[in-house]
């Protein structure tokens, strides 16, 4: 048992490293996107640097060699990943398109299509976003109400997309409209590729409980969209959509946060009853609590990892990532502002305790329970897909669409 | 990255696994519960033949001479059949601590005799249900005599020697010690204790002038006694990870059998969440003791953080497993004749046996505040 690498993956390593050296930029942090307000020169640099690992085949390790990956191993993906994480680099704005987008483009596109469109966004001069959600299909995502009418040789889209990442940047997106609403729920779709920028798109951002603005609103009044950009048969956009959602998997993760060590590092700083608060039991128990969890996720990786560099598919215990580690930031933030008694509520980074890493975490792990699957949605599938327990009765499965109760 | 068991102790653990399914069904752990048996003889002499009691015992000592992650391959399929033996006080504690501990003189004299199954060991710490600290360890040696009492101590009505923690009686900061006791010798008194797992023997022993020897602790005996309890404690939470996913596999059976408001109970969210978080607490367990496994094989410097950890999320996740095992059967699986009872008697031996969870919790972040200060 170790964690070192194979002779190989050791001499990919090396490879990357030499290339980071060489051409990541050394300045100070760049960062990812994580607010709306994306500059244009934030965006040129990340284009750059996409630009720059694409020559090297560096942008999409796992890809076949004719779209310009690399044709390697996942295992490859994460030591590039691992060493390009010691830089300071542009992340984030093409996950999506990368991640989700064009491997559904490449699955269902013609052949023309992908060489028009895989390449540039693997440089990163096209920018591609996802259009599921709805205000109506959150976790019954196939619950979708846009529509998509034909018009002669063309459909006409009309309804609104929400939680879009990323669509007031974006060239392109990806979208699954209801075209049959007297079929079952998950027959009348269809799914589509667009031009963001086409006539009747108006896009909103979204501003969340955090103050922040990851996401928007997109409204679609009479959205043309020629019938060579539908992507599936007419009525099969499920079958579709399941590609780009066995892929959002590997996308969307719970990004780094304040763990058992900041929450040290607290308790060792603030008073409980009358003594540091690191000497309390039950600020003691919630520590070792808190640090098995994310040892356990931690070292569930490496079994995961283990299963890549052997070849193999990693086995279900991947699957509880989000589930114990979305929860545990709320917990653990809470427990944290608990901890600074009536001073808890500040959220003055200036004034507040380790400048209110706590207060915005507990802020964004609300959504972070719900973004990508909420913890009941992920619970569901390891029930259903790890243990092999029966599905939850549905009573919308044979009835046509438009004579299910809505609600509100 | 290879973290996870080799090719060959993949193969081990079928090899056992497969034994056991023959030889140790359910009906050989009621057996030992409604009987008088204080353990099942004959699982333990297939053991034995197997040469798991000898697995790491050094083949000039009569073993197989094999590693620490073997045993934890062992340990998890003895806990997945809630094993009526007493594998974990006699291997993963008498044995080790005679390994790490004993004197050469000892070794020749005790291992073989471990190793070919001829006697099963015992390790007493505890003496009542005050928790055990240096400065309150009564049982004394002196001058080659032990007095004192321990209890409960596990497998102690029929186990054939004892190493047992004492006072030296000198005051010094060394005077914590282990000393191996016969205890077939004059003076031992054994009494059989009442306790939530009868399929796991416990006994109170009373020595009174007994011979005994000291073994060749470090200047730290106390230290001593807790790396045992590390080791245990990783062994253990694989033992008790077998027996959790045993619960949650009777539980899933038992979900896709039983129908209820004209379906089955499996497809309501209610229990499939309880069983996905069993899953949950199973895999943390799993993932926090294989680096356990890492650390005991490597003789690592994370051990003892490794160790609390693994002891932390296993101790949780057969608690969870077999207690809601029981609550997913509903009215039946609080009946005798259920065999939920098993896990459920089991998992508190397990959890109870190194002392209490605050206690190794305090451990962890002992280790996390000497880790931060380094």
């Amino acid at each position: 048992m170790d964690f070192n690498d194979t002779a190989e993956e050791n001499n990919f390593r090396l490879e990357v490293r030499e290339w980071l050296e060489k051409n990541a930029p050394k300045d100070k942090k760049i960062g990812g996107y994580d607010s709306i307000d994306v500059e244009e020169s934030a965006l040129e640099r990340a284009r750059e640097w996409q630009a720059k690992k694409a020559d090297a085949g560096y942008a999409a390790i796992t890809w076949p060699k004719e779209y310009g990956g690399l044709g390697a191993s996942s295992i490859h993906s994460v030591i590039y990943s691992q060493e390009e994480a010691k830089y300071n680099v542009p992340s984030g704005i093409y996950d999506i398109g990368l991640g989700m987008c064009i491997p559904t483009m490449m699955a269902w596109a013609t052949k023309e299509q992908n060489e028009r469109y895989v390449e540039p966004a693997l440089y990163g001069k096209e920018i591609w976003c996802q259009l599921f959600s709805e205000p109506s299909a959150g976790s019954d995502v196939a619950g979708v109400r846009t529509k998509a009418e034909k018009d002669g040789d063309d459909w006409l889209i009309n309804g609104q997309k929400v939680w879009t990442s990323g669509a007031h940047f974006c060239d392109f997106g990806i979208i699954v409209v209801r075209t049959d609403p007297k079929a079952p729920k998950h027959k009348g779709l269809s799914f589509f590729f667009l031009d963001m920028k086409s006539p009747g798109i108006d896009i909103k951002p979204i501003r969340q409980i955090s103050g922040g603005s990851n996401f928007n609103e997109v409204f679609f009044t009479d959205v043309k969209v020629s019938d060579n950009q539908r992507l599936g048969e007419v009525g099969e956009g499920w079958k579709v959509a399941l590609t780009t959602l066995m892929n959002e998997r590997l996308a969307i993760g719970v990004p780094k946060s304040a763990d058992y060590s900041s929450l040290t590092q607290l308790a060792k700083n603030v008073i409980l009853n009358n003594k540091p608060a690191i000497k309390n039991d039950l600020v003691r128990s919630k520590i070792a609590d808190w640090y098995v969890q994310s040892e356990g996720l931690k070292y569930t990786k490496m079994r995961s990892l283990t299963s890549l560099s052997k070849g193999e598919t990693p086995g279900p215990e991947s699957s509880i990532g989000k589930i114990v580690s979305a929860p545990k930031m709320q917990d653990l933030a809470s427990f944290a502002m608990d901890l600074q008694g009536a001073a808890g509520i500040l959220n003055d980074p200036d004034i507040a305790l380790m400048h209110s890493i706590f207060q915005n975490q507990w802020m964004s792990a609300a959504g972070y329970r719900i973004a990508g699957g909420t913890d009941e949605i992920l619970r569901n599938i390891v029930a259903e897909r790890v243990l092999g327990l029966p599905q939850d009765i549905r009573v919308d499965k044979t009835v046509p669409f438009n004579e299910l109760p809505s609600g509100r | 990255m290879n973290f996870d068991f080799s090719e060959d102790q993949k193969l081990l653990k079928e090899q056992v696994a497969r034994y056991l399914s023959d030889n140790c069904p359910i009906e050989v752990v009621r057996g030992v519960l409604e009987g008088d048996d204080y353990y099942s003889s004959s699982v333990w002499k297939g053991l034995v033949d197997l040469g798991l009691t000898g697995a790491t015992i050094p083949e000039e000592y009569g073993g197989l001479g094999l590693g620490p992650l073997e045993l934890c391959v062992i340990a998890g399929e003895l806990g997945r059949v809630s094993a009526p033996v007493p594998f974990s006080s006699s291997v993963y504690m008498a044995t080790e601590s005679l390994k790490l501990f004993g004197t050469d003189q000892q070794k020749e004299k005790w291992l073989p005799k471990l190793a070919s199954g001829e006697i099963i060991a015992t390790f007493a710490l505890s003496e009542s249900a005050i928790e055990p600290n240096p400065n309150n360890i009564k049982c004394s040696f002196s001058s080659g005599k032990l007095n004192g009492i321990k209890m409960p101590v596990p497998d102690g009505s029929y186990a054939d020697l004892c190493i047992t923690v004492v006072n030296d009686q000198k005051g010094g900061a060394d005077k914590i010690k282990m000393a191996i006791v016969p205890l077939d010798g004059v003076g031992v008194n054994k009494k059989s204790l009442k306790t939530l797992d009868q399929t796991r023997d416990h006994a109170e022993l009373i020595f009174d002038n007994v011979d005994a020897e000291l073994m060749n602790n470090s200047d730290d005996g106390w230290n001593d006694v807790q790396h045992i309890f590390d080791i245990a404690a990783i062994l253990m939470a694989f033992e008790q990870i077998g027996g959790a996913e045993a619960s949650l596999s009777m539980a899933k059976e038992y979900a896709l059998n039983r129908f209820a408001f004209g379906r089955q109970i499996g497809s309501y969210q209610a229990i499939k969440h309880k069983l996905a978080d069993m899953y949950i607490k199973i895999e943390l367990a799993k993932s926090n003791s294989y680096f356990g496994a890492m650390m005991l094989n490597d003789d690592g410097a994370d051990l003892k953080i490794a160790a609390a950890a693994s002891r932390v999320a296993a101790t949780d996740a057969f608690n969870y497993a077999s207690q809601e095992n029981i609550q997913t059967h509903g009215g039946i699986g609080f009946t005798w004749e259920a065999d939920t009872q098993f896990y459920y008697r089991r998992s508190q031996v397990l959890g109870l046996a190194l002392g209490s969870i605050a206690s190794w919790k305090d451990k962890l972040v002992t280790q996390l505040e000497e880790k931060n200060i380094s």
